[in-house]
């Protein structure tokens, strides 16, 4: 029930912010379309622990500045792979260990690969990804799994 | 203070344009297209955030800045599943990626 209130509470500020226009009508017509996709994401029962996870938000606020500092430095990395004139790329096949439990955090580890620039996660196999590497620095790195272990702490810290 | 600000969006606009253009390069360098999608990733992730903070910079605290925050955990949110779900369905036709090494043991 407290993922569908907030749910609830999401979307009317998502409607608010998008909205902008604080008229009795609008913020009534806002209120009302919140409740009524609450109540329908219930009866879909996608307003659980994995459609809206809330629980994880606290992981998130250190989660995330982690992930994006990754990004810069890979996105900088890249941007030398790219502009150098010899192009000193590797591509790089390899299979990554996945240590999460639950499907959100694996998602998530699969998401973070793929969005720092230099990996791609192409396949899943069991618990392993198939990760395509630019160099093979790119794949050590990752093999090296401090990802995973942030992306098993993501998970477990609820 | 005025002049601080200006200065900070005009440096990340440009930084963030600069992102773009280094992944079209990379576009055109790159010899295949898993290689490409590392290219591209460059411009989704540092160039589309360098340019959606340099605007919440020059639009202060105002509602227009949670838009662009909204706007930015949007492209961050499904840009990477794209490039999986191109990553993923080059593999199941069997494209073969340009490969230096492969530590997976099954030979492409």
């Amino acid at each position: 029930m407290g993922q569908v209130i907030s749910l609830a509470i999401v979307l009317l500020v998502f409607w608010l912010t998008l909205s902008g226009i604080y008229t009795t009508f609008l913020v009534t017509a806002g209120v009302i379309s919140a409740v009524v996709i609450s109540v329908l994401a219930y009866r879909m029962d996608v307003a659980d622990r994995e459609g809206h996870p809330i629980h994880l938000s606290l992981s998130a606020i250190t989660y995330w500045p982690w992930l994006v500092w990754q990004i810069i430095l890979s996105g900088l990395n890249v941007t030398r792979l790219i502009i150098n004139p010899s192009l000193p790329i590797s591509p790089t096949l390899t299979l990554v260990k996945m240590t999460q439990k639950t499907d959100v955090a694996r998602v998530t580890y699969a998401n973070s690969i793929t969005l720092t620039p230099g990996t791609i996660s192409v396949d899943m196999e069991g618990d392993e990804i198939l990760v395509h590497a630019i160099t093979s620095d790119n794949a050590t790195d990752l093999e090296a799994g401090e990802m995973d272990c942030r992306c098993t702490q993501f998970e477990g810290s609820t | 203070m005025d002049a601080f600000i200006y200065l900070l969006s005009w440096a990340l606009l440009v930084g963030g344009g600069f992102f773009c253009v280094v992944g079209a390069l990379g576009l055109l360098r790159m010899p295949d297209a898993f290689t490409r999608l590392h290219a591209a990733s460059v411009i989704d992730t540092l160039g589309v955030g360098m340019i959606v903070a340099g605007l919440m910079v020059q639009s202060g605290l105002t509602l227009t800045t949670a838009r662009l925050g909204i706007i930015l955990l949007l492209v961050f949110f499904t840009s990477p599943v794209a490039s999986h779900a191109i990553a993923r369905s080059m593999r199941h036709r069997n494209v073969k990626p340009v490969l230096s090494e492969d530590r997976t043991g099954e030979g492409g």
